[in-house]
């Protein structure tokens, strides 16, 4: 379990002061002049060994992603973008981050602009989320106040502008491109890659995009030193990570914890324990909605990081567990996920397009056994059909839901049609 | 293949075939470079890249997932399969998906037989249809009265708004909605405010955007396809004409990429059904004030006893927008042996100088567009009086580095210019070297000038033409290599009766001293060859002899018809306005006794004892080069030698105007048409919606 003093995210809950001189007290913007004197080799040298994995779902390497920048600013500026699109169901950290420790993420932006050498961060905040982009716009009021940012940001001479966009409510533009897009003023449908944003980004700039999570944990990771940080958690899954546990538990929240706990100390110490006790637990949802469900034969044993889950054919994802008792009618709740993927599907590309809406419909049937045995094949064909051949992740997204009820609960899935069936017999005689 | 002696190679296998193709383009380029097809949607050569279709996936080694092959370039050593079961599968897959929501209605859609949908869902797609869910329906969009929309067919493929956006130039299209909603449409209703807008039926690969006018005439298979020369303006656009018995149903742009590329402008497309009304299809002659039906031979001695005993020098021709070079070079022949050299081809552009061919043609050729780097167009609306040429300029413009002002009309060219001025004054101030894009034109290196004739049909003609010269002398236009000085005709029979020499000699009469002539009793014959665009009242009172194929302003005044053939009924010379000569090709019989132009002078030369010498049409064609030897070269340019031409002077003060008010109505066929009219109504003078029924 995660030391008190291990502890990244000091005020998530909110209980403290979040204001500036709050987040002074809990030692954020500590010596950030002296973080960005270190330059931008080995601020990127550092980050790279403490091991931080993009916490927006992906896990891709946050030092690596900001080593694609170009070295050297050209004719065009270079571009942060953060990612505060937090739309995943289940997914609620950034939120938390936002509203009660957003200093940490306005430092963090600084350090990563300055790494990247972009002079201006845009955080594009979930329209959802208004009372958390004030609290956000207040921060950044307070920080460029104190000269915390601005253009001279922390005394060190650089100068650095943090602009909030407010995003209008599709699931989709938290998809990096398709947020730079909407960012732009444009409709949100991701883009082709290549290019990658780090050669043609917002406004056909260089531009990164990060996770808030990412961003916010790094003035800790270059304060407390890379090798503190890669201490924690397991090899190649390194640091703590905001986790949030909802659905059938007695005490649902968010919490910080070390990468590589287990799902079932997890909900047993932090979520308060399965609704009913462990054996009452009929699967978890282990990365926001779209990653494949877990059995409660897997969650015994199965700890939380990106390797791990993946190992089984899962995910890490945002880390937001989704816990179903076995009062649960999975196949009701995995349709619920299809429709919500065939509403967000941007239309762009034809088989998520197409795909997500054939989907939802199957499942719609087969959630009271409208149909035959093998359209459960035909289902899991349609969901292959879609997996992989999308422009962006998120025909994938909508396919692994489905495909993972059908690993996992096919005989239900055949009972609910052969019950169904036969009460359409009895009710023909 | 390609050599790879430049350094800017790249090469990479594709099922197993090592192949070299130029860095940059796309893999589905590199396939096709070497005979693989790929199967698309989306991808259009001239449009930017979409990759939303997903049908031309192909494998790429080492790559996770498969790869969109438009949208990814091909780069060193890339391992691509295009034929493995995988990638089988996945064409099936999103053949499979784009027909779940499609009618599949092909036995009464026009597309039917000409839709990518259908010959790649027999090339890549499933064998049964697994989908048993509702299907989709979508509202059919109003886009105005030459697009029809059957939005359910729809695969939202989004060609039509890269095209709208890209090549024609206005934002009128995009998508709304999302996921399975996302529909194509104009956001409010509205027709689509283009002159291309007809190639957006070309575009969509399905039958979702549909040809109104031809809305379920015919089946593609049934109709004869016949390549021919548009003239609808100066262009001679690549056109195919499309024709079911004797009558022409459609037309459609064929390929040239020195002039069309693959687009035609509305009127080119949609004009086609004025072939079939208000036609010319026996002889008349004026008997008791009042035409009557005549034969031929009737109509021939009308003529030749109005002749008889008269000064020849006192007969008079006129030649129109449509004439074609066969019929101009026999009619002057004719004139010639009647004693007369009173003719003109020119219109109100008597200023045009047939003497020195750099002067009247587009000496930088369309596709030469592509080289220039700024622009200067002086009394012109290239978006009405060729949209195709415009569609050049703006895909020049899109490239970058070519700054564009106008002198004349303050109008949407669709890409950015600057208007500096309407009048005179501002073409001085040019020729003076003062202002900003002086400067613009000092420091380019391959500057160009359109003069539109709108800016040469007024009194002040050769001034106007004068000083254009000395503008393009002073900014280096005309230099080795790079000729910079244009004139955009409207008329596709112009520089071909320039150049075939159909003006007035020394001492003899142009169209202002006939028209004059007609009426003051200098003149007492005029023949009028498919002349119709000019102030024709003033011959009321003067022999009229009128050859053409419309009963259209110049069949007003006639003493005596001649029944000819439009433009798709004859095989005929026409010059375009780069100066290049093109053949058209008979696609149907002219209608009723009406005959093809060039053997009615002939015979009417026969009745009047002065019997023309050439029998058959190739050796008209070589009187045509002994006149001259441009006409030795059919399909080609050849550049112009440069002289001293217009006249000094002072120019009047006088705005520069289009020479074109309505687009959709520039002569006797597109008159005619009443799609044209319906166009006109639409776009021109927008009674559209506020008719009541009782309009017209």
């Amino acid at each position: 379990m995660l030391k008190d003093i291990d502890r990244i995210f000091t005020n998530i809950y909110g209980l403290n002061d979040c204001t500036l001189a709050g987040a002074l007290s809990r030692g954020d913007w500590d010596g950030t002049k002296s973080i960005l004197e270190r330059g931008n080799d080995t601020i990127i040298d550092e980050m790279k060994v403490s091991g931080l994995r993009g916490r927006g779902g992906a896990g891709f390497s946050t030092g690596m992603k900001w080593s694609f920048m170009p070295k050297v600013v050209g004719d065009r500026p270079h571009y942060l973008v953060i990612n505060a699109d937090e739309g995943e169901p289940g997914t609620c950290k950034d939120r938390d981050i936002l509203r009660n420790d957003p200093h940490k993420l306005i430092e963090g932006a600084l350090i990563a602009g300055f790494t990247m050498r972009a002079h201006a961060a845009y955080c594009y905040v979930r329209g959802e989320f208004f009372r958390e982009a004030e609290a956000l716009q207040r921060a950044v009021d307070e920080a460029y106040a104190a000269g915390l940012i601005g253009k001279n940001a922390c005394g060190s001479g650089w100068k650095f502008d943090f602009h909030i966009h407010m995003g209008a409510g599709a699931y989709i533009c938290g998809e990096e491109s398709a947020l730079i897009q909407s960012l732009e003023g444009k409709k949100g449908q991701p883009r082709l890659k290549p290019p990658f944003p780090a050669n043609v980004g917002a406004w056909g700039c260089p531009t990164t995009v990060n996770n808030v999570e990412s961003i916010a944990v790094v003035p800790a990771i270059l304060r407390r030193g890379p090798g503190w940080f890669s201490d924690l958690g397991k090899p190649n899954n390194t640091g703590t990570k905001l986790f949030n546990i909802s659905g059938h538990v007695n005490t649902p929240c968010t919490v910080e914890e070390e990468m590589g706990i287990p799902l079932k100390e997890l909900i047993e110490k932090h979520g308060g324990g399965v609704r009913g006790g462990w054996d009452n637990l009929l699967a978890v949802i282990p990365g926001g909605a779209s990653v494949p469900m877990l059995k409660k034969e897997v969650c015994e044993t199965i700890t939380m990081d990106f390797d791990a889950l993946s190992a089984v054919k899962s995910g890490l994802g945002t880390a937001a567990v989704m816990v179903m008792d076995k009062s649960t009618d999975v196949i009701a709740a995995i349709t619920r996920l299809s429709k919500f993927y065939r509403h967000e599907s941007c239309g762009q590309c034809t088989p998520c397009r197409e795909g997500t809406g054939w989907m939802w419909r199957m499942m719609e049937r087969m959630k009271i056994g409208n149909a035959t045995i093998d359209e459960i094949d035909l289902l899991e064909e349609v969901s292959r059909q879609i997996e992989g051949h999308t422009i962006c992740a998120l025909g994938d997204a909508a396919a692994w839901p489905v495909q993972g009820l059908i690993k996992n609960f096919r005989p239900l899935m055949e009972e609910r049609i052969t019950q169904y069936q036969a009460a359409q017999a009895n009710a023909a005689e | 293949m390609r050599l790879s002696e430049s350094n800017n190679m790249t090469k990479l296998t594709i099922d197993g075939q090592e192949v070299e193709v130029e860095a940059g383009v796309s893999v589905l380029q590199a396939c096709e470079s070497i005979g693989i097809e790929i199967p698309r949607f989306c991808y259009h050569e001239r449009l930017s890249i979409a990759g939303n279709c997903r049908m031309c996936l192909v494998e790429m080694e080492r790559a996770p997932k498969p790869i969109a092959s438009c949208a990814m370039p091909a780069s060193e050593g890339m391992v691509i399969t295009t034929n493995s079961p995988k990638v089988r599968r996945m064409r099936q897959s999103v053949m499979e998906f784009l027909l779940i929501n499609h009618p599949l209605d092909c036995p009464i859609c026009d597309q039917g037989g000409e839709c990518d949908l259908q010959d790649q869902s027999i090339g890549y797609g499933f064998d049964k249809s697994r989908y048993t869910e509702e299907k989709r329906i979508v509202e059919d969009k109003y886009m105005g009265p030459l697009i029809k929309t059957s939005m359910t067919r729809c695969i939202q493929c989004t060609r039509c708004i890269r095209f709208a956006r890209e090549i024609a130039g206005i934002p009128d299209i995009g998508t709304i909605g999302r996921g399975e909603h996302l529909e194509i449409g104009t956001y409010v209703e509205k027709a689509l405010t283009s002159e291309l807008s007809g190639n957006l039926v070309d575009i969509c690969p399905v039958g979702a955007l549909n040809s109104a006018p031809y809305s379920n005439k015919a089946r593609s298979w049934e109709m004869r396809n016949t390549e021919s020369i548009d003239v609808m303006d100066a262009l001679g656009s690549a056109i195919r004409i499309d024709s079911r018995g004797n009558e022409i149903l459609r037309i459609q742009p064929r390929l040239n990429e020195d002039v069309n590329e693959e687009w035609i402008s509305d009127k080119t497309r949609y004009a086609c059904d004025g072939l079939n009304k208000r036609r010319l299809d026996q002889p008349y002659v004026k008997r008791d004030g009042k035409l009557q039906p005549a034969t031929w031979p009737e109509a021939f001695d009308a003529i030749a006893k109005q002749l008889e005993g008269k000064d020849g020098s006192k007969i008079a021709a006129l030649a129109g927008d449509q004439a074609d070079v066969e019929s101009m070079t026999a009619l002057k022949d004719l004139m010639g042996s009647l004693g007369s050299q009173n003719m003109d081809c020119r219109g109100e552009g008597w200023a045009l100088d047939a003497a020195q061919r750099a002067s009247y043609i587009f000496n930088t050729t369309i596709a030469g567009i592509e080289q220039a780097d700024a622009c200067l167009l002086v009394g012109t609306n290239p978006r009405i009086e060729a949209p195709v040429l415009n569609a050049r300029i703006r895909k020049r413009y899109l490239m970058g580095g070519f700054s564009v002002a106008a002198i004349g009309p303050n109008v949407d060219l669709t890409y950015k210019h600057q208007n500096l001025g309407a009048g005179p004054q501002s073409l001085h101030e040019i020729a003076e070297g003062h202002g900003e894009f002086a400067q613009v034109l000092e420091n380019a290196e391959r500057p160009m000038l359109i003069i539109g004739m709108g800016a040469i049909e007024r009194g002040d003609g050769a001034q106007v033409l004068s000083l254009a010269r000395l503008i393009a002398e002073r900014y280096g236009m005309v230099v080795d290599g790079w000729n910079g000085f244009n004139v955009l005709q409207t008329a596709a029979a112009r520089v071909g009766g320039l150049d075939v020499g159909f003006v007035p000699q020394q001492g003899s009469l142009g169209h202002g001293g006939i028209v004059a002539g007609a009426a003051n009793g200098d003149i007492h014959t005029v023949y009028l060859l498919a002349c119709d665009d000019f102030d024709s009242a003033a011959l009321e009172n003067t022999f009229v002899i009128y050859q053409g194929h419309h009963g259209d302003r110049g069949a007003h005044v006639a003493d005596v018809i001649l029944p000819g053939a439009a433009y798709t009924e004859k095989t005929a010379t026409y010059v375009n306005t780069e100066g290049r000569v093109q053949l058209s090709s008979r696609a149907v019989f002219p209608p009723g006794d009406a005959r093809e132009d060039w053997t009615i002078i002939r015979a009417l030369s026969d009745v009047l004892g002065k019997r023309l010498g050439y029998d058959s049409a190739p050796q008209l064609r070589s009187r045509m080069a002994e006149i001259n030897p441009v006409f030795a070269a059919y399909d080609t340019v050849s550049p112009a030698a440069w002289g001293t031409f217009g006249e000094s002077g002072n120019l009047v003060d006088l705005p520069f105007t289009s020479n074109i008010e309505n687009f959709y109505m520039t002569d006797p066929i597109s008159r005619a048409s009443q799609t044209m009219a319906e166009c006109s109504d639409v776009f021109v003078t927008q009674t559209h919606g506020g008719k009541t029924g009782t309009n017209g």
